[in-house]
């Protein structure tokens, strides 16, 4: 009953083709890993595009007085709306205009406006600059503009390398964190210890479905921002992937140290949310992280997934090479170190 | 790869495991012999499966030596493993993979076995090879874990349950497929709580309760320690005080109980007893409302040792 065994019969080609089985024979996670980023992307690239320079609506109550008006009109920023006293007090108050001008003292013109909104102050600056020319007003500085509509400055641009991170955090963590723990709850790893498999072997298979999974995961995110949103790629691809390869295994290594110990799914779950939470807010996914106060940013910088989203920037936006990207590299190689040994000591595999 | 052919298979001395308030195996000592089945009967709870996982290496004792195919845990434990065919109790294996999938990933394990396609064939499961697990029933389910334990060629297999929650078809159909594998002179330690499995299928058996080892023999010598062939058992009709005593000191009884209204006795020859027993209750009487008689199995030994049913249902 002796036969002849190749490469795939290898337990460690075994076990990782079971990965890949048990993943793409579940639609659900193939959706929240591959479609759903892209979705997302899609979504908020649509809602925070930047759109071609807009007319800033104000108001103008002057009855009769249609000098006032057609200097207003001499600017293409302006939308002027003559209107009542009473339409424009209303306007202004819902938003509808950004300032309203009326007549003032002694020939002299009186602007009204909420100086907190910045959109009323663009328009009592755009407005005042009309009236000043169309009465002759000379600027002694000669100036030209210039236009710089930059890719890799819009919020898409910025949104893509967090979005990255945040999916790969997902995926490495509960990938590797459900599987474990269903395998332990149906009592299939102790059985897999029943027989002589390697458990190096077994948690090596992890990791190696997840770094092939991992590029099908970025290629597709990537490739759609590219396409769709003209996201640019600065930086060195063999860099790139090396930061995808290592956050990968980090947060997988974070997974297994979640997982190692569960005995239920509402545990674990419990758990990586509890892990990934903090994450999420402040590791600047959606906005800078240095948005948030000076005395928890130590902290901030600790988390693998703010190292991980920086050095995603650093690499896709700004083109930086392995020296800047170091510090980030050293924080996820820590986590990855950390978690993997701690796992290591606490896993149960009964 | 087949060592130990002759001799002993597994030899366990004096085993206690004790958990924070159960005294689980309370110093049990077992023998198997090179090419024997040996059954583990008992109630739940009664240690069985303890024993049966320290024996796989997959518990530890807190007292006592284990020695499975010569060779203690600790030394060269995956060595072992090659020679071990395992089926715990409860086992789910992925759903997702098919019977097929399942069988070679076990396989890939082992330096030396069987063919998946074989092992499949040997369980009958050949129709269900591209099936996923999920959609197989309690029985094939089972069928397919005995497949995971054969597929590495075992020199000895442990069977910790094989037919719990099965229907009797499922069971008999499990039960050919183990004698086919007794036939090819490996050895089997099972553990049963169903008398009439380890009256087929095991060549001796232990009676465990409370984690000791309260009889030792094959299934025939044990029921003939009862000196009784025949169990007779009846229960009567209204309120009726009966006395018991008579019962005992009729021809060819050796022993008599009652036991929630109902009255049982052990009895050599059936024949002899029967007239004597409807006269004794004319004398006093009673009317029968149930009479019942079969041949005396394990259950019966269990009982008559214990005063308890193997299941409490």
């Amino acid at each position: 009953m002796i036969e002849k065994r190749g490469l795939a019969d290898h337990p460690l080609v075994q076990l990782t083709r079971v990965r890949y089985r048990e993943f793409f024979r579940e639609p659900e996670a193939v959706f929240w890993v591959f479609v759903f980023p892209v979705l997302l992307a899609a979504g908020l690239g649509i809602a925070f595009r930047n759109r071609a320079p807009e007319q800033t609506a104000v108001g103008v109550v002057a009855p009769g007085d249609t000098t006032l008006v057609s200097a207003l009109r001499q600017g293409e920023e302006l939308d002027v709306l003559p209107m009542s006293e009473a339409t424009a007090r209303e306007a202004l108050r819902t938003g509808d205009v950004a300032l309203v001008i009326s007549q003032g003292f002694e020939g002299g013109v009186e602007y009204r406006y909420d100086d907190t909104r910045p959109e009323s102050r663009t328009a009592r600056l755009l407005v005042d600059d009309a009236l000043q020319r169309a009465e002759g007003r000379r600027d002694p500085v000669p100036v030209h503009d210039r236009l710089v509509r930059e890719r890799g400055a819009r919020y898409i641009d910025f949104l893509v390398p967090g979005l990255l991170g945040m999916n790969l955090m997902g995926s490495g963590i509960w990938g590797l964190g459900f599987a474990i723990v269903d395998a332990r709850k149906k009592r299939l790893l102790k059985r897999l210890i029943a027989t002589p498999m390697s458990r190096f072997q077994y948690l090596a298979s992890f990791a190696l479905s997840r770094l092939t999974l991992l590029f099908i995961e970025v290629g597709l995110l990537l490739g759609f921002a590219i396409l769709a949103f003209g996201v640019p790629l600065r930086g060195s691809l063999p860099l790139l992937v090396v930061i995808c390869l290592l956050s990968s295994l980090s947060f997988a290594s974070l997974g297994l140290l979640i997982a190692s110990r569960a005995q239920t799914m509402e545990g674990a779950s419990g758990l990586m949310n509890l892990a990934m939470l903090p994450m999420w807010i402040f590791s600047g996914v959606f906005f800078s992280a240095s948005r948030f106060p000076d005395a928890i940013q130590p902290l901030i910088q600790a988390l693998p997934l703010t190292a991980v989203i920086d050095a995603l920037r650093a690499n896709i936006l700004r083109g930086a090479g392995w020296q800047t990207v170091a510090p980030e590299l050293a924080v996820i190689l820590l986590w990855m170190g950390g978690s993997f040994l701690l796992a290591l000591k606490l896993f149960r595999w009964r | 790869m087949r060592t130990n052919q002759q001799g002993v298979a597994l030899q366990v001395r004096n085993l206690r495991k004790a958990y924070q308030d159960v005294v689980a195996v309370d110093g049990l000592d077992l023998e198997i012999y090179s090419g024997e089945c040996f059954g583990l009967l008992g109630p739940n709870g009664a240690g069985k499966t303890t024993t049966i996982e320290i024996c796989e290496g997959l518990n530890s004792p807190d007292a006592g030596e284990v020695l499975v195919l010569g060779r203690q845990w600790g030394q060269d434990d995956r060595a072992l493993r090659e020679l071990l065919g395992i089926s715990l109790q409860e086992t789910q294996f992925s759903e997702k993979l098919t019977v097929a999938e399942t069988v070679q990933l076990f396989r890939s394990f082992y330096r030396e076995g069987a063919s998946p396609a074989d092992v499949i064939a040997m369980v009958q499961l050949q129709e269900k090879a591209a099936a996923r697990v999920g959609q197989l029933s309690g029985g094939q389910k089972q069928r397919l874990a005995l497949a995971c334990a054969l597929v590495g060629n075992p020199e000895l297999l442990f069977l910790d349950e094989p037919t719990t929650g099965l229907d009797p078809q499922s069971r008999r159909q499990l039960w050919d497929l183990i004698e086919g594998f007794k036939s090819d002179g490996r050895s089997i330690l099972l553990t049963t709580h169903y008398m009439d499995e380890a009256e087929r299928l095991c060549d001796r058996v232990a009676i465990v309760d409370h984690g000791r080892m309260i009889a030792l023999g094959t299934p025939r010598e044990l029921i003939a320690r009862l000196r009784a062939e025949h169990v007779l058992e009846f229960a009567l009709a209204g309120d009726h005080a009966f006395d018991e005593d008579p019962l005992r000191r009729i021809e060819g009884v050796c022993a008599a109980d009652r036991r929630n209204g109902t009255f049982r006795l052990q009895v050599e020859e059936l024949h002899r007893t029967m007239p004597a027993l409807l006269q004794e209750l004319r004398r006093q009487g009673a009317q029968l409302a149930e009479l019942r008689t079969h041949s005396a199995t394990l259950e019966d030994v269990f009982v008559s040792l214990t005063g308890r049913h193997l299941r409490d249902d």
